[in-house]
């Protein structure tokens, strides 16, 4: 049983940017899988629901003319997965579509609703923080594109104002054409597991350097993040063992891992290192890169 | 020995039901008008309830009743009371008067010092564990109730928290029951022969120490039951459990009020493990409808709930010195083992004393000696759990004699060999004879499946931070509790007017598919298909035959003698009444295939559904043909088996990944191998949890569980259980029904000791505590300087 009080559904999104600006108590839902948990734990009670599952809009993948991908919020993890132009242009988000829950969740799971959750566990975030992903906030008054990395404040905490409903998330062509990535999520189980730590990467080389690499990571501290650091030191550096394994252990430096019951803080930053490296080395021969041995 | 239905792969019984949805299990019956019962639990591990007030629950609308420790009833207060059992609460003061009651799941004994130890309240007074259950709301539907629930005022002196077996044995540690000397529950193993002696002799001694960690069954129904009065005043309860009777006799002992009392209904149940041979939320869900007059109550636990406020797997620490000679002849094993059993006793010291019992017989030494104790703390209750002591056990000796293999120089498989139990060997302790034994053909079945020679000089030289390895695991184990306790089963057979019959067990059916293996019996005593045996899977204590329930793996041979026993009668006579019928010596006829045949040429005399029908309505002889049997099994059978398990070590991340495993067993005929062939891939992937992922973790501060949740507890899913290779090695065993022997437990006993010895194989670290996570393995590796 649910402690619901009110609920109302939109079909348009000005029609629930409207009904949000009327009723600031009303509590957006898109897929549920993480709403109604919530209530059935009774951390939320005495609800008033607005759904957004109505806005058949929001639930569209594109490409824009100019090359930028637009990602509906209510675009389910399957629909994403499945999803041909994402498949070609921008495979660790649906490798990290594929990672996340079971089947049942995925059906109903919407990667709009994942973001603004604001776990740093969300298995979308890593590659979106690797793909500098914009997110369309839209509210009855305003429209603005707010970078991924701006949007998450802490743990559970984004930056929607009130009134606020995210409807697209745009990925532009500059971050993601001649790029290889990789998407390792490093969980204790193969399936309906959050990750003990998420790791996305790409790359881009020129000839036998790195021309650019992007690390995010997910479970590495309290929101999602990037390795700024080795970031900065991959560009004109050799295609080489000792490359990637430097840029794994500076990837340990933008971590903030801490010792918990799930995992100590020693074994996480190993696994940053590792992992890092180990996803770096495959998204070198995605982006047309010789094998690292 | 050849049979017809028995050793066939025939449906289950219940398959259709089951998939189909119409199989009802407790949640699917509606009572008019049910209401909501909810727990508070206790937020502290331990602490005493200074004042309660229930007024503010009370007074919100749609609240029925509110229940604490005040509303319970008191000793020798209810049994005096005519007619209205309503009566047996009041709101008398003191905590000492109120009726304590044990919960195990164990019959009764006649004999007041095997009794479990009484030790519980209905709801407590002194909260012994986070999650202890101090208040009860009834209401008109479940919002209201945890409404309800948030209104309690309940005011705690909290004490300090027992989180260990150490800090419970510490001198002076505040004691968790009152009135007893120490938080010891109880001790004392069996000593066979001269330990020290045989020490003495021995070339070599070795020790080892061993852990276990605290998992839970998961079943995938959680405890739901849902309780009323009927029009005579008797509580029925209908509920998810694998021991009725049991239920029966521990609600009215907790109430206070005559056994007959109570009745209670098993339908189709989802899942136990052990943990619904317990008594766990039926005494509760009893006084709440006595607190409502006698209306239908419902409790469904949460997932949460049912993971730490009902019973979990005892957490055992093991040390283990050995004796052994120079070729590999173990000479002397003395095992001591502290288990921790939490708040409560429940089946306490029981799951020690049977670790030890079930291990005796794989390899008899000339000394043995078991020094357990049981340790209570303020953690969530232990009880059974599938293995029953065994899965611990066996995890720390094969783990043990592996490292001695090892450091010995000798073959893991061949120090084995030079230590089984023969065929013959009568335990000095239980008097228990090894009747069959096929443990040396299982080990050359596993041996070959796993293609363990082949492997082996295969992974001699290996490099790269994934590394394989190849281990082994043996057991022992029992077909049910003799002598240790009663073994009775009952059955009962109709024979109908079209030759059919229905079968009637005592036995539970929860989900293992007992049922089934029964009809298969049934129809192979009586000749019949088995579209012509119904059996019905719904026990109830006012209508089924009295058998003690479902535990100890020992309803396919314990209850199978009773419905062996049954059929037998009812084949006896059918071919007597036709005898009488046609007045053909009843020694020259037999029954096949629904029909009376003459025993020398197979020749038709009668159908059996010509029998049928004179035996209901002959006007002379009509007598129909039943049998109501009772069997009291004194006598017990052991199953043996082995797990070859073989593992990708990923030394950077410590991820240990199981890429072939192998279960042989032998436990005699298997009646049903596709049924068989699925108890022991469950068996096995609970075996796989156990070694790698899964544990309950607390704070060690506040006692509070950590992860008491299906995401945060590493249950395996189904993307993380390899194909798991099955096979048996088929020896009729000569005390069992149709040669049968247990297979309901073995399978989870020893995967875990099996993978850990493969992870020793690959990589020469032994891990000696449970689970092997990627978080320990990461730190043993750091230790060893792998990393």
């Amino acid at each position: 049983m649910y402690d619901i009080i009110g609920y109302c559904e939109a079909e348009t999104v000005s029609e629930a940017t409207a009904l949000l600006a009327q009723n600031p108590n009303l509590r957006l839902i898109a897929g549920g899988t993480d709403v109604l948990i919530k209530m059935h734990g009774g951390q939320i009670e005495a609800v008033e629901l607005l759904s957004l599952r109505k806005i058949k809009s929001l639930a569209e993948i594109r490409k824009a003319e100019d090359g930028t991908v637009v990602i509906g919020a209510m675009a389910t993890f399957t629909k994403v997965f499945n999803d041909p132009i994402l498949r070609e242009v921008i495979p660790i988000l649906t490798e990290a579509a594929i990672s996340m829950g079971g089947p049942q969740i995925r059906n109903i799971a919407t990667i709009g609703g994942n973001v603004c959750n604001g776990a740093t566990s969300a298995d979308s975030a890593s590659s979106l923080f690797a793909l500098n992903a914009q997110l369309k906030l839209v509210s009855q008054q305003s429209e603005r594109l707010v970078p991924i990395r701006e949007f998450y404040l802490g743990p559970g905490r984004v930056a929607l104002k009130p009134g606020e409903i995210l409807t697209e998330i745009h990925i532009s062509p500059a971050d993601y054409q001649g790029f290889g990535g990789q998407y390792i999520k490093f969980a204790m189980r193969e399936a309906m597991d959050i990750a003990t730590l998420a790791v996305s990467v790409v790359c881009k080389l020129h000839g036998k350097t790195f021309e650019e690499v992007r690390i995010g990571l997910g479970v590495a501290g309290p929101t999602p993040l990037r390795c700024l650091e080795a970031e900065v030191y991959a560009p004109g550096k050799d295609v080489s063992v000792e490359s990637v394994a430097e840029i794994g252990k500076l990837a340990v430096n933008s971590a903030k891992a801490r010792t918990s019951w799930r995992a100590s803080k020693d074994y996480r930053e190993h696994l940053v290192e590792e992992l890092v490296q180990r996803a770096l080395k495959t998204a070198i021969v995605n982006a047309g890169g010789e094998q690292l041995v | 020995m050849a049979y017809t239905v028995v050793g066939k792969s025939v449906r289950r019984v219940d398959a259709v039901a089951k998939v189909t949805g119409k199989a009802k299990y407790t949640d699917d019956f509606y009572e008019r008008d049910m209401l909501v019962g909810k727990i508070l639990h206790s937020p502290y591990a331990h602490a005493i309830i200074k004042s309660i007030d229930v007024s503010k629950a009370k007074a919100l609308p749609g609240v029925e009743a509110v229940l604490t420790y005040k509303d319970l009833p008191r000793i020798n207060y209810a049994t005096s009371l005519p007619g209205m059992i309503g009566d047996v609460l009041d709101d008398a003061e003191d905590e000492e008067e109120r009726i304590k009651f044990g919960t195990a799941g164990h019959p009764y004994s006649l004999d007041p010092s095997h009794r479990d130890v009484e030790d519980r309240h209905i709801l407590a007074k002194k909260a012994r564990f986070v999650g202890d259950a101090i208040a009860a709301v009834v209401a008109t539907d479940e919002l209201i109730a945890a409404k309800a629930l948030k209104l309690i005022e309940v005011e705690y002196e909290v004490l300090e928290a027992l989180t260990s077996t150490e800090a419970a044995l510490k001198e002076g540690a505040p004691l968790i029951h009152e009135g007893r000397a120490s938080n010891v529950l109880a001790s004392g193993g069996f000593a066979i022969g001269d330990i020290e002696e045989a020490f003495k002799e021995s070339d070599h001694i070795f020790e080892g120490e061993y852990e276990t960690s605290i998992v839970q069954h998961c079943h995938m129904e959680n405890q739901t039951s849902y309780a009323y009065q009927d029009m005579d005043g008797r509580i029925v309860i209908v509920t998810s459990t694998q021991i009725p009777q049991i239920v029966r006799r521990v609600v009215a002992q907790a109430l206070g009020i005559p056994w007959g009392r109570v009745r209670v209904i098993k339908p189709y149940v989802g899942g136990g493990f052990g943990n619904k041979q317990d008594v766990a939320i039926e005494p509760l869900n009893a006084a709440m409808t006595l607190a409502v007059g006698g209306r239908p109550v419902k409790i469904e636990l949460s997932r949460e709930e049912s993971m730490t406020d009902t019973r979990t797997r005892h957490a055992f620490k093991f040390k283990i010195k050995t004796g052994i000679n120079q070729d590999g002849k173990l000479i002397g094993v003395h095992i001591t083992a502290i288990s921790n059993t939490g708040a409560y006793a429940s089946h306490g010291h029981s799951i020690a004393g049977s670790a030890g019992g079930k291990f005796r017989y794989l390899y008899p030494t000339k000394a043995l000696k078991y020094d357990p104790i049981t340790v209570y703390t303020n953690l969530p209750v232990a009880g059974a759990m599938r293995g029953y002591g065994c899965p611990q056990i066996f995890y720390a000796f094969e783990s043990h004699l592996e490292d001695i293999a090892k450091r010995l120089n000798i073959d893991p498989i061949e120090i084995r060999r030079k230590n089984f139990v023969e065929v013959g060997y009568v335990d000095p302790v239980s008097k228990n004879k090894v009747t069959s034994c096929s443990i040396r053909e299982c080990i050359d079945k596993g041996k070959a499946l796993i293609k363990w020679d082949e492997k082996k000089a295969l992974y001699k030289e290996q490099s790269g931070h994934k590394l394989r390895g190849l281990g082994m695991a043996c057991f022992s184990y029992a077909s049910g509790t003799y002598p240790v306790a009663l073994e009775l089963a009952g059955a009962r057979i109709v024979l109908n007017q079209d030759g059919s019959v229905q079968l009637q067990i005592g036995a539970t059916d929860t989900g293992q598919g007992s049922d089934t293996v029964f009809g298969q019996m049934v129809a192979e005593v009586l000749g019949l298909p088995m579209d012509m045996v119904h059996v019905l899977s719904t026990q109830d204590t006012d209508i089924s035959p009295f058998d003690t329930g479902c535990y100890a793996s020992r309803q396919t041979y314990v209850s199978g003698m009773a419905v062996e026993k049954a059929a037998l009668e009812v084949k006896e006579k059918i071919l007597g009444f036709a005898a009488s019928m046609t007045d053909i010596p009843v020694n020259r006829i037999d029954l096949v295939d629904q029909k009376i045949v003459f025993k020398h040429s197979g020749e038709s005399v009668l159908t059996l559904e010509q029998v049928a029908m004179q035996s209901y309505y002959d006007l002379l002889r009509a007598k129909p043909i039943t049998s109501d049997i009772s069997n009291n099994a004194r006598i017990n059978a052991i199953p043996f088996g082995v797990t070859f398990a073989e593992v990708e070590v990923d030394i950077k991340t410590g991820k240990i990944e199981v890429l072939e495993i192998y279960n042989v067993h032998d436990s005699g005929t298997i009646v049903n191998p596709k049924m068989a062939e699925g108890q022991v891939q469950g068996g096995v992937s609970m075996g796989i949890g156990y070694a790698l992922s899964e544990q309950l973790l607390f704070d060690e501060v506040t006692g509070k569980a950590l992860n008491n949740n299906l995401l945060d507890y590493k249950l395996p899913t189904i993307m993380d259980t390899p194909d798991i290779g099955v096979a048996f090695v088929e020896n009729h065993e000569p005390t069992g029904p149709f040669g049968v022997k247990s297979l309901g437990e073995p399978p989870t006993i020893t995967p875990a000791p099996a993978i850990r010895n493969a992870v020793l194989d690959a990589t020469g670290v032994s891990f000696n505590r449970l689970p092997m996570n990627p978080q320990r393995v990461f730190e043993g590796f750091k230790e060893a300087g792998l990393i």
